[in-house]
């Protein structure tokens, strides 16, 4: 969802709502082929979500989409009732998949700005062709029953009809809502609305919710009360009611006798009408999104207000820091403001982290979309592959999952379609017939780990250089790589083993996009591959883009961060460690092992800085098997520092290597943040 | 705000912008640079520098919070480098959401030149007037008038080798 809506907020809502509807449903739709049946539970979860995408829909005036939901929710509405035996689960989840992704592509459509003018006939007449051979195997029992839900609009005020044909039960509800819910009178609409799928006769107070604002109060105060009649049982009326959104409390007995109902009967002054008012429809499918998080209060948020108050927090960082550490105060003793100074710096710290947990979401959703990669997959390619999922629960800030989601849905399909070996192989070398692949995240430091893990074939090293060696990607002898540095190959742009290119995968743009991609968030990707056994990807991206823990140090007037993490250890060098090899590159000799040395004033042409080793410190930093020390004047301190980019401007005209951003430090002043792991590939 | 309204209010704003410029001085020119472009004046500020960039991209400055990057007209015109004093001045300009700072030897005032007072540039094909829209008149004066878009994104045939 993009700026250019925000002139449309009801637009931008129905996007929102319609795309999570959708992944409700495609979960739903999974898990229950996964267990090869449709479960009472999920039949009516779909239907729901038809029901609500179909109203949404037409409200919107998107009739393509409402049409084919209406189709798919009359499927279930037959599912539903009828429960026919022997379904073809898979042709129905094909089924409902064509229309999940028909509406997706409609949905992109809208969010492009560009007309929904797809064709939705053609699956409504396969949708047609599905239900008819059902209903002609299970005949309905209640014909009427059915015309009944066709008409909506008229079904329960056909009361007076049905009212003999069975016991009636009265109810009365007192609801209270949660303070600052806002727009109880809507709310309270919303629940007459929905009751009247079951209820027989309606009566609620205040009576005018949707004319009258002044109601709201009234609501507040006295709560919601609704009389309902109806032939449900005591507890199915009370489920319903308990859940309703942002309920506080709710007060719900059953009425002895009809005296109490009846007499707003007699009043006849509030008898449920139509109502065509649209805008209650929005607000229903509100509620039953969130039905789950009956006592949780959730608001969205736009991203861009987030990162502006994640800049601010920054930028308190920063000026809590230059009053702190201001020059002025420094020597001087003052208990109280040292006292002040640090139930400030808690409190700033506390707004930091609380700052940072708000961008956090989980990975889960993003894991969750592979399910259906891997189904669709298996279908077409005639695999059987499992997915696994490790520590979904695991969060990064919401910037970068923007980010990995592409890279790591190629990861899956790579693995699928050419790490898992078909059935019948499998079947061959004595593996279980059903490929495996594992998507875990796990949580290290200010990292986190997503592995993409498979029990495939592996990597096959002849294949990989044969390749190489074909579009003369090979930089160095073959006897002189390792393993890994031909893994690495398959890194490189312009690199595919897969010779027939398929629907998923093989244009030989997969790797070296994947990398590019997980690099823009500052993460890194390595592979390991066991021929016959498997392969495992790793891509390791930071925690967060926006915040780091980092060691300021001074070269020459210049001064520099580096990421605490990055950093092994820093020292004061001896003269009789050092080694100069005959180019006249420096090392140095550090329990035995021998490092190379970066002077950073060379590197970046510092005046003034000090050149003799023994003068200045050494600070060692690692990335992954790579150590090696930077040369610098001194250490200022570490510090938390907010990253921020360096001025397009700057980035246009060249790309600095080695430089990731810089910050600000307490005084004011700006340091640049080192990007060791480039840093090291620079020389 | 009504739309048609803000666009008036807006259209109003352009006009009252229009034709006028802040001049500033390098050596002895005068230079002027449309005022629509310019964000706000401040003295010299100490300095970020930044490896690897073009001599006359100075570096970059802390703007309340805000990095930008400065960079100085004399040697971006390739005239001898001047110590900066308090008479310094850098224009932060802002030209399609690029912000920069630039390096000025002072700010002058800020004069209408009306558009018949503007003629273009002699035609020199040795490129020395690339970054001049036109000239405009004052009195008996001249000022050299900068071409801001071409300042910012024409790259010298000096870097582009250096890439």
């Amino acid at each position: 969802m993009s700026g250019q809506f925000s002139n449309e907020p009801m637009l931008d809502m129905y996007i929102f709502e319609t795309s999570q509807n959708i992944e409700q449903l495609e979960a739903c739709i999974l898990s229950s082929e996964k267990t090869s049946c449709y479960t009472e539970v999920a039949i009516n979860e779909i239907f729901r979500i038809m029901h609500t995408i179909k109203g949404s829909s037409a409200m919107m005036l998107f009739n393509n989409i409402s049409l084919l939901a209406h189709s798919i929710e009359d499927l279930f509405y037959f599912l539903r009732e009828e429960k026919p035996k022997d379904i073809d689960c898979s042709t129905l989840s094909d089924l409902i998949f064509e229309g999940v992704d028909f509406i997706k592509v409609e949905l992109q459509k809208i969010k492009d700005g560009n007309k929904a003018d797809g064709d939705s006939s053609l699956l409504i007449e396969k949708i047609k062709e599905f239900l008819e051979p059902l209903k002609q195997q299970n005949p309905s029992k209640n014909e009427s029953e059915k015309s009944a839900f066709k008409q909506p609009p008229h079904y329960y005020i056909a009361s007076e009809n049905k009212s003999s044909l069975s016991n009636f039960n009265y109810f009365k509800a007192t609801i209270f809502f949660e303070d600052g819910c806002e727009m109880e009178n809507i709310r309270g609409y919303t629940i007459v609305h929905n009751l009247k799928e079951f209820a027989e006769d309606i009566y609620y107070l205040p009576n005018d919710i949707i004319d009258n604002d002044d109601s709201v109060e009234v609501i507040r105060k006295e709560g919601f009360k609704v009389f309902v009649k109806t032939d449900k049982s005591y507890e199915a009326m009370n489920d319903f009611f308990n859940q309703t959104i942002f309920l506080k409390e709710l007060e719900f007995i059953q009425l002895e006798d009809k005296e109490e109902f009846l007499q707003f009967n007699d009043s006849s002054q509030t008898i449920i009408k139509d109502n065509p008012v649209k805008v209650p429809q929005l607000h229903s499918e509100e509620q039953e999104r969130t039905t789950n998080f009956t006592n949780q209060s959730i608001i969205s948020v736009n991203v861009a207000k987030l990162d502006k108050l994640m800049d601010l927090v920054g930028e308190m960082v920063i000026a809590e820091a230059m009053v702190t550490q201001n020059p002025e105060v420094r020597g001087l003793q003052l208990d109280n403001f040292q006292k002040a100074a640090r139930q400030l710096h808690k409190i700033t710290s506390e707004l930091q982290d609380m700052v940072m947990s708000i961008r956090m979401v989980p990975l889960s959703t993003t894991f969750q979309k592979m399910h259906r990669i891997v189904r669709d997959m298996n279908k077409k390619l005639g695999k059987e592959v499992q997915l696994e999922l490790i520590g979904e629960e695991t969060e990064v800030d919401k910037n970068i999952i923007e980010h990995i989601s592409d890279p790591l849905m190629h990861l899956v399909r790579n693995s699928i379609d050419h790490g898992i070996e078909t059935m019948e192989d499998r079947e061959i070398i004595g593996k279980p017939k059903a490929g495996k692949v594992t998507l875990e995240a796990k949580n290290s430091g200010s990292d986190v780990f997503i592995i993409v893990k498979d029990d495939g074939r592996g990597l096959n090293k002849e294949k990989i250089l044969e390749r190489a060696r074909k579009n003369s990607l090979l930089t160095k002898p073959v006897d002189e790589m390792t393993d890994k540095d031909i893994y690495n190959l398959i890194f490189l742009p312009g690199f595919s083993t897969k010779d027939n290119i398929t629907e998923f995968s093989g244009r030989g743009v997969g790797m070296d996009v994947v990398v590019k991609n997980i690099e823009t968030v500052g993460g890194m990707v390595s592979i390991d591959s066991t021929a016959g056994v498997g392969s495992t990807i790793t891509t390791k991206i930071p925690l967060t883009l926006a915040i780091i823990d980092g060691m300021n140090i001074q070269v020459g007037n210049s001064r520099y961060t580096i990421p605490i993490t990055a950093i092994k250890e820093s020292f004061k060098p001896k003269e009789a460690d050092l080694i100069r090899d005959p180019d006249g590159n420096e090392m140095i000799m550090v329990r035995g092992q021998c490092y190379p040395i970066i002077r950073l004033h060379q590197v970046y042409k510092v005046k003034k800085a000090i050149t003799e080793f023994t003068e200045g410190i050494l600070i060692m930093v690692g990335q992954d098997e790579k150590n090696f020390c930077l040369f610098a004047d001194k250490l200022l301190g570490q510090q938390q520092v907010v990253i921020k980019t360096l001025p397009n401007y700057l980035k246009k005209i060249k790309k600095i290597q080695g430089i990731a951003g810089c910050t600000l430090l307490g005084d004011g002043s700006i340091s640049l943040i080192l990007d060791t792991s480039r840093l090291a590939n620079k020389e | 705000m009504d739309k048609a309204e803000g666009k008036e209010l807006l259209e109003q704003e352009e006009n009252t912008q229009k034709g006028r410029f802040l001049t500033f001085a390098l050596n002895e020119e005068s230079y002027g640079i449309e005022i629509r472009y310019v964000t706000e004046i401040i003295g010299i500020q100490p300095i970020t520098e930044i490896p690897e960039l073009p001599e006359y991209i100075r570096g970059i400055i802390n703007l309340r919070g805000k990095i930008i990057p400065v960079m100085d007209i004399r040697l971006r015109f390739k005239k001898e480098f001047r110590e900066y004093n308090d008479r310094t001045c850098i224009i932060v300009i802002d030209i399609e959401d690029t912000c920069i700072g630039l390096i000025v030897d002072s700010v002058s005032e800020v004069i209408s030149i009306p558009e018949r007072e503007i003629v273009d540039p002699p035609d020199m094909s040795k490129g020395g007037s690339r970054y001049i829209k036109g000239i405009g008149k004052v009195g008996s004066e001249v000022k050299l008038l900068l071409d801001c878009d071409k300042l910012l994104n024409e790259k010298d045939v000096h870097d582009l080798a250096n890439i």
